[in-house]
């Protein structure tokens, strides 16, 4: 393989891994939040010990993010340098801000809430749980900022080689930050949210701390169902911008190959782009460009408006999009009948929803990583949007056999990581909450 | 034009002045983990640092940003010029951030053994290959026109960049023995003296040593004065280190080591200056503060986050600090 390849493969590795931990963080920072609030706001001991449990996960899901995350940002540098000189000028700052903004904000203050609960009085505990979830929210905005960047880049020239920018605030609020930001954070919250249900109904399931179990089942089920509504909304409107800025990718995610007024809307089908044809379409007439436009007669660009040469691959951009989309459906059922069960009393109990809910549990993680696929796969063979390839943007120092021997290195290292984030997360289900505080219950 | 490239090049030596002062206390932490008895004392030596490491790797992140937008061509050639030596540092933090987390969490004691064998490992390669890298650089490095390295990985492993690797590992490690008698007591305070006064013995001279080299190995490529002026006070402080460790007074020592980071790093700037990296083969394709910067616009928007965002760090820093002061 030569190293662009390699390169590649080297960054769908890193990112990949690093992403199943950063939504997490978003999305267990908001529970943990709130259930410090209904602790201020009641002293009830039970909020408490969600808290806690919750916590101890969290402490470990952020951990591995904060390591995974120093090698992606030194990632642009090591394989991607032709990439960083050409775009250093804009890419970097979102970079440094988020460090600045964000970063410091969650890891000062995830350590008061892990180690010092003893040491601050209960409100500065409270603030600093607010602010450990603002900092994980935060940090994927710049994030965002600097990926929408690639995506639709904005706010700059070319001068000198590179581009220069010329709008700060249009670098930032590029065309697709803010759809693309909400997607994200709601993906996240999907994430966050589901997890406690999904662990939860495990225990459930193995009949371990049931009670605890289910006071947390049911604390997490109405904000994943709101969730997992929002995420489709906030994908909706993503989806309209992509038709706008990114018609090219919008045509691989639909398997949309003629230009057309009135296209219909996929539900299944295959792609061959040897025919130029979708296979065994099932769609519904006109949704799509209804959809993308508020009204039926709407053009949406077809592939074969595009050069080959500039077309995304098809079948992984088409596939990782459709399966996010199904996901996506499933969440929001699961969640709706999961809110049915618990109004007729039976949440905690019905072993087909808590079974269904449990094998669940990998599967937002799944759809967040099928989103980026979808995202950076579709922009391909960009790495900024119709302005740099990716083939152009790889580090010439670099010799392929050092990338392989990192790539080799980082799959056993990580390999073994997930190996002991899952280990950990069984114990700490097996071992359960910490018994009431009793001075607090008094 | 001239004033934002050397603010930004100040602004990105604090930020890697305050990760060396920061991570290396724990970083050097590290460095002594197996030398402790197993049990009691290595959870003494975590305990001490858990509530700061991942804030003190932020500072990392945040330097390597900032790096990015201020001099991007930097951050391109000597990322993808020490790629594979990134590469293990990065392995290396990776080790040490899921040991700290996993240590404590199962009780079997192979568990943790195997634990501790990798935060110490994880510890001391970051701290030796940083140094190798700065050695490197203060060496020059071969470049071709688009600033690329040319040399392989093994040249980098140099006699001089080696020798000023392990200032770097002996700096590290004085810094996180001075640390532990600071937060600890007893038995494990006495020890983390008597560590602090060998590594001494390892830290000064080799320093002594490198400084010389720098001096007589024609690599003051921007004259003398300046550098050895940072090099005679630095010398000072490393003297002061052994003082105020020998009387007892730990927060002294500690932070006279403080002092001692913070001008070696800037003799390291004073010697590179105006270059950022040197290319030995011709000098006029050397990287320097002023041709290897962002735009000015760039630089500015920079300037205005840093001026509202490092108060905010310094804030937080000094806040936990203070929440976690007194002994462990």
């Amino acid at each position: 393989m030569d190293a662009v390849w390699l390169a590649r493969v080297q960054f769908a590795l890193t990112v990949g891994f690093h992403y199943l931990f950063p939504p997490l963080s978003i999305g267990l920072g908001w529970m943990l939040f709130g259930y410090q609030t209904c602790f201020l706001k009641t002293g009830k001991a039970v909020y408490q010990q969600l808290a806690r449990f919750w916590l101890r996960l969290f402490a470990i899901t952020f951990a591995v993010g904060i390591a995974t995350g120093i090698t992606m940002e030194f990632q642009f540098g090591t394989n991607w340098a032709a990439y960083s000189r050409f775009v250093g000028d804009i890419f970097g700052a979102p970079l440094a801000a988020e460090g600045v903004f964000a970063f410091f904000l969650e890891s000062s203050f995830l350590g008061i809430l892990l180690y010092g609960e003893k040491r601050v009085s209960r409100k500065v505990y409270w603030l600093s749980s607010l602010l450990v979830a603002v900092g994980a929210t935060l940090s994927a905005f710049w994030i965002v900022v600097a990926n929408s960047w690639q995506q639709t880049p904005a706010g700059y020239h070319l001068l000198n080689g590179r581009a220069e920018l010329t709008s700060f605030w249009a670098a930032v609020f590029n065309p697709s930050t803010l759809p693309r930001y909400l997607h994200v954070i709601t993906g996240a919250l999907v994430v966050g949210t589901f997890f406690v249900v999904g662990v939860s109904a495990l225990m459930l399931l193995k009949k371990r701390h049931v009670a605890f179990a289910e006071r947390s089942l049911k604390s997490a089920l109405i904000p994943f169902l709101l969730s997992a509504l929002l995420v489709m909304g906030t994908g909706h409107e993503h989806a309209v911008q992509v038709a706008e800025t990114q018609p090219a990718k919008l045509a691989a995610f639909e398997g949309l190959w003629e230009t057309q007024a009135g296209a219909p809307l996929l539900l299944f089908g295959l792609p061959n782009a040897a025919t130029e044809t979708t296979d065994w379409a099932v769609g519904v007439p006109k949704l799509l460009s209804f959809m993308v436009g508020f009204s039926k007669e709407t053009r949406v660009q077809g592939l074969k408006d595009f050069p080959k040469a500039i077309r995304p691959p098809l079948l992984p951009t088409f596939f990782s999009f459709h399966l996010m989309v199904y996901l996506g459906g499933w969440f929001a059922l699961l969640g709706a009948v999961g809110l049915f069960l618990w109004r007729r009393g039976q949440v905690a109990e019905n072993r087909i929803f808590l079974t269904a809910a449990a094998l669940t549990l990998p599967l937002p993680f799944m759809a967040n990583e099928l989103g980026w696929m979808a995202a950076e796969i579709g922009r391909q063979p960009w790495v900024v949007y119709n302005l740099m390839r990716t083939k152009d943007a790889v580090s010439a120092a670099v010799p392929a056999e050092q990338i392989l021997a990192s790539i080799i290195l980082f799959s056993l290292i990580y390999t073994l990581l997930f190996g002991i984030w899952l280990y950990l997360l069984g114990r700490q289900i097996k071992q359960g909450p910490q018994p009431l505080d009793a001075e607090v219950r008094s | 034009m001239i004033t934002l490239q050397l603010v930004w090049l100040l602004l990105i030596g604090v930020l890697i002045i305050g990760y060396a002062v920061l991570d290396g206390f724990d970083l050097g932490v590290g460095f002594w983990h197996l030398f402790a008895k197993k049990g009691a004392e290595r959870s003494t030596f975590i305990r001490a640092i858990e509530p700061f490491w991942d804030g003190n790797e932020v500072w990392l992140l945040t330097a390597g940003g900032a790096l990015f937008a201020a001099f991007p061509p930097v951050y391109a050639t000597v990322f993808s010029g020490f790629y594979l030596a990134l590469i293990l540092v990065l392995l290396g933090l990776i080790l040490r951030a899921v040991s700290i987390e996993c240590r404590n969490k199962v009780g079997d004691p192979r568990w943790v053994a195997v634990w501790d064998v990798a935060f110490a490992v994880g510890s001391i390669l970051p701290s030796l290959l940083y140094a190798v890298a700065i050695g490197n650089l203060l060496r020059g490095l071969p470049l071709n026109a688009t600033g690329d390295y040319t040399g392989g990985f093994w040249a980098l492993l140099n006699p001089y960049a080696l020798t000023v690797g392990l200032v770097g590992l002996s700096m590290f490690a004085i810094h996180g023995a001075l640390y532990l008698a600071v937060k600890t007591g007893g038995e494990t305070q006495r020890k983390a003296r008597a560590w602090a006064a060998k590594a001494w013995w390892a830290y000064a001279p080799l320093f002594m040593i490198a400084a010389g080299w720098t001096s007589h190995g024609g690599y003051l490529r921007g004259g003398a004065a300046v550098p050895q002026m940072l090099g005679a006070l630095a010398a000072l402080a490393i003297g002061l280190v052994r003082i105020f460790n020998r009387q007892g007074r730990d927060l002294s020592a500690f932070l006279a080591s403080c002092a001692g980071i913070a001008l070696v790093m800037l003799g390291v700037v004073a010697v590179l200056f105006p270059n950022l990296v040197v290319a030995s083969n011709d000098p006029s394709l050397s990287l320097t503060v002023f041709n290897a910067s962002s735009s000015q616009r760039t630089l500015a928007v920079m300037l205005v986050i840093a001026l509202i965002g490092m108060p905010l760090v310094i804030g937080y820093t000094v806040f936990i600090h203070r929440v976690f002061k007194g002994k462990v």
